[in-house]
């Protein structure tokens, strides 16, 4: 997901928690909302830290694959919807990186993070974006795949999380479907669209696949995550749901899924599917992804030629301010 | 869409059938639409790259206000020049020397100062020519956008302002590449008040002002917020750049447009 | 190279005219007039309000969770407090 891979600690036994930590764990399973000036673990804290700042980076890291097609897009409309869709994905790191905010760390400190390599985004958004059907695939199966884990996320146990999450997914809600309606365009135009359509299929499938993080039996310490309420569904769960919502829509567009051994399966009704080649997962994890060293340069770059214009900023407001004050003196 | 949102519920426009004012008609409304698309398409670029996010989002929001009036000004220019031609092929199927915006908005998108200082310039003017529009067209279908243009090109020179001041007076940094920026922008500022015999066609049916008419209100308000921002207009000795109005244009509109018009001119008659 | 970064707001919008502020989130400004302008524009892209408020965020103080109980506890009992306390006859009216 925008979150894959967040270290969390291991699960605590009812006996091995303190009185704290009993009652802590108490709200969360009375459903109550967790607020950042109450008590919490230090390892709910630092988790939740991890994985709203994963989820915040990959919003605005998310905003370059895309980005890269709004001086390209085809028709005024076209250009300003996605226009619209890519600032949404700023507003979204905004509203997370405030919900991580209230846990006590900067947003800085999270930029610092993630441009020092420390902190990781989602491993999708290390994939190209070469033609424009791809910015019809990245709206349906990126965005599509982000919903899954989304939604549910709504009643996560965070407060400040859980709000953002609610606006996100307000604002979302046409994310998917304008990409769907990209998708249309061209599995059903000409021939050389068809063919740019299925080619973007090919291409993010197993990428979009890979955002629900490894299979649950090799995805670490997420039995904590869940009994603190901060990851709502396994990874595996997710992908089959995925999976078998995704792959009627691609039929409707007559284009064809990458993977030959597809077959549904009466027995557990859903969709028999390949695993996407985790060994590549790590790979873009660990930076060796298309795009991961122009992404990261872009961010960087964006941030330090910044930097002389929040500083100006911050130089006049300080200036006002003792301005204001010289004045009021003086009055008195 | 929008543009046939617009004209379903448009007003009577004789203006919009008047052959003999056709040709002129047709060339002032896509200077209108071109300035707004070329300037929109630069302010884009940002998506993505802003310096902070808060500003990262309000570029995106000037850039969109700028695409919605694009629509609007290409799709009357259609209409009025009525050959068949929407917004989307004016502004996809033109080569650059059928462009008839100002030179200033295709310039590179630059650091922020440019980009801020840019945005300045333009919106002070663009806010005096909307404004008069608004109130004073005698073309309904003029005035009709212009109103609708105006409340978001209000804010667009309010934020452009206050953004202007604040780096003109902040560090020593953001004050040398503020002034380093209008020392390259002025000399294009002039061709936006420098008419020709197609404004004069336009002006004297009443449907918009000479360009000259509002340089000394430009000139006064710019000259305000430059005084507060400490930085000093260069002496030009009455030298501008011009040409784009009337299609000569700098070598950077043929890469906007060789990026823009990608897809429509590479696949033809395709339907997005 | 300065290390500061722009304090944090909370942003509060009325949605229409005579209705109350809500919190909607918070974003980063140099200082409030900015911050306004900023919550323009990440906060009401969708046309969501017609009156904005900002706060720095250090200005304002919560209740402390512990005090939750003393604080809200007793207007709990006030049940009288709430229309549907009064059991009127249907045969009144709408009251």
């Amino acid at each position: 997901m925008y979150a894959q891979l967040v270290k969390s600690d291991a699960l605590k036994s009812r006996e091995e928690m303190s009185p704290e930590e009993q009652a802590f764990q108490e709200r969360i399973d009375n459903g109550e909302k967790i607020e950042p000036k109450d008590w919490m673990p230090e390892g709910y804290r630092k988790t939740l830290i991890r994985q709203i700042g994963q989820h915040a980076h990959s919003e605005i890291v998310g905003q370059l694959p895309e980005g890269n097609w709004i001086t390209r897009a085809p028709t005024l409309e076209r250009k300003a919807i996605l226009l619209a869709k890519v600032q949404d994905e700023a507003g979204h790191g905004l509203y997370l990186y405030s919900a991580a905010e209230t846990l006590g760390v900067s947003r800085d400190e999270l930029f610092e993070a993630l441009h020092s390599g420390k902190m990781k985004y989602s491993s999708i958004f290390n994939y190209p974006t070469l033609n424009w059907a791809d910015m019809g695939a990245v709206g349906w199966l990126v965005d599509g795949a982000a919903i899954m884990n989304q939604v549910p996320l709504q009643r996560t146990s965070f407060g400040p999380y859980s709000r953002a999450m609610i606006r996100i997914c307000k604002e979302e809600s046409f994310h998917q479907r304008q990409g769907y309606s990209i998708m249309m365009k061209m599995a059903f135009g000409t021939p050389e669209q068809k063919e740019m359509a299925q080619d973007s299929l090919n291409r993010f499938w197993f990428p979009a696949l890979m955002m629900f993080g490894p299979s649950d039996k090799d995805s670490v310490h997420s039995a904590q995550s869940m009994a603190w309420k901060i990851k709502m569904n396994t990874n595996d769960e997710l992908r089959q749901k995925f999976v078998n919502e995704t792959v009627p829509q691609a039929e409707y567009l007559g284009l064809t899924v990458p993977d030959e051994t597809l077959a549904w399966n009466e027995e557990k009704q859903g969709y028999d599917f390949a695993e996407p080649d985790w060994n590549e997962f790590f790979e873009v994890i660990k930076g060796n992804g298309p795009c991961n060293r122009e992404r990261l340069e872009a961010r960087v770059k964006a941030w330090d030629d910044g930097e002389w214009f929040r500083d100006g900023l911050n130089a006049f407001a300080e200036k006002a301010a003792a301005r204001r004050l010289a004045a009021s003196v003086a009055a008195e | 869409m929008s543009d046939q949102i617009a004209a379903s519920g448009a007003p009577q426009d004789p203006f919009v059938s008047d052959a003999a004012l056709k040709p002129a008609f047709f060339e002032w409304l896509c200077r209108m639409g071109d300035n707004a698309l070329v300037l929109g398409h630069r302010t884009s670029e940002w998506c993505g790259h802003g310096p902070v996010l808060e500003e990262d989002i309000a570029l995106a929001n000037t850039a969109l206000d700028l695409i919605g009036h694009t629509q609007m000004w290409l799709g009357l220019a259609g209409e009025v020049e009525d050959e068949g031609r929407d917004a989307d092929k004016l502004a996809y199927l033109r080569d650059a020397f059928k462009f008839r915006n100002v030179l200033l908005v295709e310039l590179p998108k630059g650091d922020m100062a440019v980009t801020v200082m840019r945005e300045f310039l333009f919106d002070a003017y663009h806010h005096l020519l909307l404004s008069w529009l608004a109130e004073n067209s005698n073309s309904p279908r003029v005035a009709e956008i212009a109103a609708k243009a105006l409340k978001e090109v209000s804010y667009h020179l309010e934020r452009a302002s206050d953004l202007v001041v604040r780096l003109g007076d902040g560090t020593p940094e953001s004050h040398r590449r503020m002034q380093d920026a209008l020392d390259l922008l002025w000399p294009y500022t002039g061709e936006m008040f420098e008419g020709d015999a197609l404004d004069t066609a336009v002006a004297e049916a009443g449907i918009a002002p000479q360009p000259e008419d509002l340089k000394a209100d430009w000139e006064a308000s710019v000259q305000e917020i430059l005084d507060e921002a400490t930085l000093k207009a260069p002496e030009t000795a009455g030298f501008f750049h011009k040409g784009g109005k009337q299609g000569r244009h700098t070598e950077h509109l043929g890469y906007i447009l060789a990026e823009m018009q990608f897809l429509q001119r590479a696949y033809p008659g395709a339907s997005w | 190279m300065s290390k500061k970064e722009w304090p944090l707001w909370e942003v509060f919008i009325s949605g229409q005219h005579g209705l109350n502020h809500r919190h909607v989130g918070s974003l980063h400004a140099p200082d409030a007039e900015m911050a306004i302008n900023h919550a323009r524009d990440v906060y009401t892209r969708r046309k969501e309000g017609v009156s904005i408020w900002v706060v720095p965020s250090k200005e304002i103080t919560a209740s402390s969770p512990s005090e939750k109980g003393p604080l809200f506890d007793p207007a709990e009992s006030k049940t009288y407090r709430h229309p549907t306390f009064f059991d009127i006859p249907e045969e009144v009216g709408k009251m």
